[in-house]
């Protein structure tokens, strides 16, 4: 059974494929009597999508609050290998994951700046970098050359990611005006803008429509096909998991209950059970999968 | 009916016994108010206190509130025509009375003056004033017959005049740049006037330096006056115990004041909201306690008197006999005038304020400032850009402070003389008022505002001790109509398409 065999030490390759760029090991998260994560291992690949799915309250995005800073795991190693280095992100607090490590997130619910206009998010984004240019305010008062090159850079950039989010047009209106489902595309265009390594996007399909569903499938597979960074994503929403994930790993009541490719996942018995609460089923449709995942709940993210 | 009537406005007939009652109700609360704090004044008579009734003044205010009341029921119930009659008449009666001394001489004058209802002329103003508002808003009802305004119409009418406002603004700053320029050398501007000109200018000032505070880094600071009075005090004692030159001691006061700034809001910025806001009043009445009891360093009480005044720029004083410095006005050959000085010190702080506008423009447009920004609209998404929350709250706390250090030097410099009571926690929440009230980030509205609250008042001496009543007012109808400030509009740091140009019409 996958769930016995992959506690413990990682598998040495990664399902699905790829080089590992994430490398969880035996991440525990207690909040006083409550254990959110309990011992779950895994790892994620360069260039690979790599869902976490369970039910509610499974543990995911206390899995992503420990990866990017927001808290502090209890127990448990997690390994960056990013080009220039490896990071342990267990020791990298709050802001520091996404400045060091180029660790970069979005949020269940949705956290732009919502007065400013999405160009100035997309630029908000490039903060470190652009602080470096304007030498730390004083060249960028004097209006250096450096500065401005920076500047146009940064402006380039923006620009790259709202053509390929489809938000040019709605460039210079405030962010918060924007419909729900442009506002879902700019956080990810926002986290791009980090020029991140590991992409997390918890739950970026929420509340979209089918049409929009299938364009976030689209710009999701675009990212890792064109600029290769590991993109871990929670969704509930199974059209997506199945579609263009290259590697599942399931949660249930803060446990590793199965990881594997999509295929090896589907058919995997634990999964089953963790969704039906039956042994009978061998094969389900992904609808009720899907059905199973989405009843209401909120926890906040942060 | 008797009244044109307009389609949707459904004049019902009138129920005289229930607007009888409700103008009672009205009268009765009025009385429940008043009784206390119009009723009984106590007096400092020789050997002790004594009470003095003024009940004919608390029945004076029942009646005044009673028919205010049926005037409003009135328009409420489109029927304004008695309104219109009866408010003009009272209000040009009130009108002559008032101005009775001066059209008939005094002894004419006093006599008529008293068939006025009460004796404060402040007050009867303003019996005047509620008068013909009244009398205008009855003479629009006729006219138009739609005196009720449904509460969206209102606000879309109130938001309509305030981007007209904010487009205005555009012209207003570079005007009102000029008129400042100018003013010195205006036909009308006396000492008195530049007086007030220098100090609404300081106010102008500490108003900019707190905007980036609140307004650009949302952080509540209701203790911006201690940065204020460390600024002074850096100067006054460099000054007077060390013999340093204004110009000298500014950038060091300054320096002092932002150090201040970053010491005070390292343990307080992590908190947020209201908690950072208790906790920086409580620094601010620190920092005056400390000033008011350290006897050996600050003087306690009695204040630093004898700071000396600033030089023309190290070149030349304002003073009739300079000794062996060089004095103002042979300098340039004039006639020696002591409004010279005034002159000197009104342009000193216009271009300090400057400073801090042009400063603050620039900064917004910069990294740190986008960062204040964003992180005043959500602070964990900074998190998660990586963006170091605690330095950049840092930087605006420090900086802010670092302004209102250079604006207590001036002060201390204009005054010559400072003490901790000039620093109380009220400083604060007028310079606070002047930001809420111009409308958060709004640089023209922080002007505009300042003017509003420090200049009127100035020119209205007999209002002073109504001011803190105005204040209130003001701010009360400033959130019922625009609860973000009369100005608040935030223009974007940077665009893709130009500010006139439609989104889609370039590629």
């Amino acid at each position: 059974m996958s769930a016995a065999e992959s506690y413990g030490a990682p598998a040495a390759e990664v399902p699905g494929g790829g080089r590992a760029l994430l490398t969880v090991e035996h991440l525990t998260m207690r909040f006083g009597g409550l254990v959110a994560i309990d011992d779950v291992s895994f790892q994620a690949a360069e260039g690979r999508i790599t869902a976490i799915i369970g039910p509610n309250g499974a543990g995911k995005t206390t899995v992503f609050n420990c990866l990017t800073g927001f808290y502090k795991p209890t127990v448990g190693r997690l390994t960056l290998h990013h080009p220039k280095g490896e990071f342990l992100l267990e020791r990298l607090e709050g802001y520091r994951t996404a400045q060091k490590a180029s660790v970069a997130r979005t949020f269940q619910n949705i956290r732009l700046f919502p007065r400013m206009t999405v160009l100035e998010n997309l630029i908000v984004a490039q903060h470190n970098k652009l602080m470096r240019a304007s030498g730390f305010t004083a060249a960028g008062l004097f209006g250096l050359k450096v500065y401005r090159d920076a500047e146009a850079k940064a402006m380039d950039l923006a620009k790259y990611w709202l053509d390929h989010t489809k938000l040019t047009e709605q460039a210079d209106v405030e962010a918060g005006n924007l419909p729900y489902g442009d506002q879902r595309r700019l956080e990810i265009a926002r986290a791009m803008c980090t020029e991140p390594v590991l992409l997390c996007l918890d739950e970026p399909a929420a509340g979209l429509n089918p049409r929009e569903s299938h364009d976030l499938n689209s710009l999701l597979r675009y990212i890792r096909n064109e600029h290769k960074i590991g993109i871990l994503l929670i969704e509930h929403d199974m059209s997506v998991v199945m579609e263009i994930s290259d590697h599942i790993i399931v949660l249930d009541y803060g446990r590793k209950i199965s990881d594997g490719t999509p295929e090896a996942v589907r058919n995997d018995p634990a999964v089953i059970r963790a969704y039906l609460g039956q042994e009978e089923h061998e094969e389900l449709p992904p609808e009720i999968i899907a059905g199973a995942g989405t009843a209401d709940r909120s926890p906040d993210d942060a | 009916m008797a009244v044109a009537v307009a389609e949707d406005i459904v004049v019902r007939p009138l129920n005289m016994a229930a607007l009888v009652r409700e103008a009672s109700i009205t009268a009765l609360v009025v009385f429940a108010l008043a009784i206390s704090l119009v009723g009984f004044q106590v007096l400092d008579v020789p050997g002790g206190l004594a009470i003095r009734t003024r009940f004919v003044d608390v029945g004076m205010v029942m009646v005044l509130a009673f028919f205010g009341r049926v005037a409003l029921i009135l328009l409420r119930e489109h029927r304004p025509r008695p309104v219109l009659i009866v408010t003009p008449v009272l209000a040009a009666i009130m009108l002559v009375l008032l101005l009775s001394e001066t059209f008939f001489g005094v002894e004419t004058g006093s006599v008529l003056k008293q068939f006025l209802p009460f004796q404060d002329p402040v007050v009867l103003w303003g019996v005047l004033l509620v008068t013909i508002v009244l009398a205008v808003r009855s003479a629009y009802a006729h006219t138009h017959m739609n005196s009720s305004m449904t509460l969206e119409e209102r606000e879309v009418r109130m938001d309509q005049i305030g981007a007209g406002v904010q487009r205005a603004a555009r012209l207003l700053g570079p005007v009102l740049l000029l008129f400042a320029i100018t003013l010195p050398f205006m036909p009308f501007a006396d000492r008195r006037l530049l007086d007030i000109g220098i100090l609404v200018l300081t106010y102008v000032m500490l108003g900019w330096g707190l905007n980036i505070v609140v307004g650009l880094a949302g952080l509540l600071d209701l203790g911006y006056v201690a940065f204020y009075a460390v600024g002074a005090y850096s100067f006054a004692l460099l000054a007077t115990q060390m013999d340093v030159s204004f110009w000298v001691a500014l950038p060091f006061a300054g320096l002092m004041a932002g150090l201040a700034g970053v010491i005070l809001g390292f343990p307080v910025l992590r908190l947020r909201g209201d908690y950072l806001a208790i906790v920086t009043l409580g620094f601010g009445e620190m920092v005056r306690v400390i000033l008011l009891n350290w006897y050996s360093f600050t003087n306690g009480p009695d204040g630093i008197s004898g700071i000396p005044r600033p030089s023309f720029f190290g070149f030349a004083e304002f003073r009739r006999n300079a000794g062996d410095t060089t004095a103002f006005h042979d300098m340039f050959g004039l006639e020696f005038a002591s409004v010279h000085r005034i002159i000197f010190m009104f342009y000193l702080i216009l271009g300090m304020a400057l400073i801090v506008n042009v400063f603050t423009m620039r900064i917004r447009k910069l990294p740190i400032g986008r960062a204040w920004e964003a992180l005043r609209e959500d602070e964990t998404a900074c998190r998660s850009l990586g963006i170091n929350p605690r330095n950049t709250k840092l930087t605006a706390f420090g900086i802010g402070a670092m302004f209102a250090g250079f604006a207590g030097s001036f002060f201390a410099t204009r005054q010559g003389f400072i003490s901790p009571e000039s620093f109380t926690f009220i400083e604060s929440a007028v310079i606070l008022a002047i930001v809420v009230l111009g409308g958060f980030g709004s640089q023209v509205g922080v002007v505009i505002a300042a003017v509003l609250l420090i200049g009127l008042p100035e020119f209205f001496r007999d209002l002073q001790q109504y001011r803190m009543l105005a204040f209130g007012l003001a701010m009360v109808l400033i959130m019922l109509w625009r609860p973000a400030g009369l100005l608040a509009h935030r223009e974007p740091t940077l665009r893709l398409f130009g500010r006139n140009k439609k989104p889609g019409t370039s590629s």
